[in-house]
């Protein structure tokens, strides 16, 4: 069964003649479990994808269809425990003056859950961090200590699609490998299906069994990673995407 | 002493092992480099000495404020029993000018309460609907702004009559324009980060937003900017007594009692200076803290 399906999406910001049409006519499906990538350059509109999915780019046509239900343009709250984000850069995703303690604990009082105190400290060790962290304020922890809490505010609702807007683009490369392989685990103990957008074909052929490349709002193909490994693009944008990545 | 350099260690632990701990370390460590501003220090200084004389006013005044003895009037500085001198009708100027903290206090106090919580709410509204709520509230703001703001307060206390709760009405409804500018400013840069995209994303409406992420990270440039204004209202409140328009006599404002004194000026000086004095230094001590709790309180200074 697909997790999430998209048809014929576009993305526009603004109107009339200043209108941009970020994403055009883009389609994929993401099987239950699975994870897809989606690359490009940037400006490339895989960002847009997942804000559009999630309800952030307002203006979009199409269909989206998450977990067999179709999406209209209010999002209701249980479409929340369904789906889930994590942003590009953990120094702008957290709440300056939020501790780790008050994030956490504010999404789970959103979500409707009572034994907050318990799910807070069992968040923090399922992303592998201490208890000694809890109390912290943003400014006080790494961009990748930031980043953890990042997925683990993204785990508190217990979502089954986590879009994941290139969560290790900011971080330095030992860092990067920590999240990408905390990220692996998650998805294998809880049974998440992972939509990855990077630039990084590297950390895509790692993370993702299949992935989608877009150019100027289009993808232009769909493969499997064994084809990205193989280097068996056919569309020339692809193939030139994976010279250059080399 | 090694009781004090443990307690300082519980504050300034990095692992904070409670909400409260956290809470307090944080505030610890914003004391901390607050009270490394000296100007700022001093100015804090001033002020708690103003609250404290203010409290203690019956105790301090040497004299009645409101007692006149014709005998005596217009008596020079350093008069036996009266060390600031005398007013034109024989009052002694230190105790005027000691109960006369306590009304400067009242004013700031009721216009900080009123002013930037106006200024707030509309702000932040305005910045996060956006749209034509936008549109309204920030014309209504220009109005607002398009007078001069001693004209404006005039105009209300006219209105309204003279008295100095109307003056502090008339003060904080031409002070909240420029909060709702600030407010609106930073509501807009706020409004757009991940931060607020990450907590719509968890289904949170509009008014858990506004109030619980987008006013903390408001606050503290408004109480800023309210410390910097602190002085200007000082001053519009004494002009406005300055006027007769604000406190009546013989309540002993120190705008009323600059104006009072203002017909003795060229050969009994003191009598409008040493209100003018007290003025300036509250003044004074309200721009230092400001300027101290900028470099406290600014979120961009403080994340480094």
């Amino acid at each position: 069964m697909s997790m999430l399906q998209i048809e014929k999406l576009n993305v526009w910001f603004g109107a009339g003649r200043d209108r941009v049409d970020a994403v055009k006519g883009a389609g994929f499906t993401v099987e239950q479990g699975a994870s897809f990538g989606l690359v490009g350059e940037s400006g490339s509109g895989k960002s847009t994808i997942l804000r559009a999915i999630t309800g952030l780019a307002p203006d979009w046509s199409g269909t989206i269809t998450v977990d067999g239900k179709q999406i209209s343009k209010a999002r209701v709250k249980t479409f929340y425990k369904t789906v889930q984000m994590v942003f590009q850069d953990p120094y702008a995703s957290l709440h300056p003056r939020h501790s780790v303690d008050q994030v956490l604990g504010e999404t789970l009082h959103l979500h409707g859950f009572r034994d907050i105190d318990t799910r807070v400290v069992k968040l923090l060790d399922d992303v592998g961090l201490g208890q000694k962290f809890r109390f912290r304020y943003p400014h006080q922890l790494s961009g990748g200590q930031r980043q953890r809490v990042a997925i683990a505010r993204a785990l508190a609702p217990e979502p089954q699609l986590l879009l994941l807007d290139e969560p290790t683009s900011a971080l330095d490369v030992s860092v990067q490998a920590e999240i990408l392989n905390l990220l692996t685990d998650l998805r294998k103990d809880r049974g998440l299906t992972y939509l990855m957008v990077s630039h990084d074909l590297s950390v895509v052929g790692h993370m993702c069994e299949r992935l989608a490349v877009m150019k100027d709002g289009e993808i232009v193909e769909i493969m499997d990673v064994a084809a990205l490994r193989g280097m068996q693009a056919t569309h020339p944008y692809s193939q030139h995407l994976l010279e250059a990545s080399i | 002493m090694s009781d004090t350099t443990s307690w300082r260690g519980w504050l300034l632990s990095d692992t904070p092992t409670s909400r409260r701990h956290a809470k307090l370390s944080a505030l610890y460590q914003g004391w901390l480099s607050f009270r490394s501003n000296t100007m700022a220090m001093f100015g804090l200084g001033i002020l708690v000495t103003l609250i404290l004389i203010a409290l203690a006013a019956p105790l301090l005044a040497p004299h009645d404020p409101f007692v006149q003895n014709l005998g005596n009037r217009l008596a020079p500085l350093g008069t036996e029993g009266h060390v600031l001198g005398t007013d034109s009708l024989g009052r002694d100027i230190l105790s005027r000018l000691i109960y006369g903290s306590r009304i400067t206090l009242y004013i700031v106090a009721l216009v900080a309460l009123i002013a930037p919580i106006a200024g707030l709410l509309v702000g932040t509204v305005s910045g996060y609907a956006g749209g034509w709520i936008d549109v309204v509230l920030m014309r209504i703001t220009d109005i607002f702004l398009a007078f001069p703001r001693l004209v404006l307060a005039l105009a209300f206390v006219a209105a309204l009559g003279a008295g100095i709760e109307n003056a502090v009405l008339a003060i904080s409804l031409t002070a909240w324009p420029p909060y709702a500018r600030i407010a609106r400013a930073e509501t807009l840069t706020i409004r757009s980060s991940d931060y607020i995209a990450a907590i719509r994303l968890q289904g949170a409406g509009a008014l858990r937003i506004i109030t619980r992420h987008i006013w903390p990270l408001c606050i503290s440039s408004l109480i800023v900017r309210v410390t910097l204004d602190m002085a200007g209202i000082i001053l519009a409140a004494a002009g406005l007594g300055f006027l007769g328009l604000g406190a009546q006599p013989p309540s002993p404002e120190w705008g009323a009692m600059i104006s009072e004194g203002r017909r003795f000026i060229l050969d009994h000086w003191w009598v409008a200076t040493m209100p003018g004095l007290a003025i300036f230094t509250v003044s004074l001590a309200f721009n230092l803290l400001g300027d101290g709790l900028r470099d406290v309180l600014d979120p961009k200074s403080s994340e480094k």
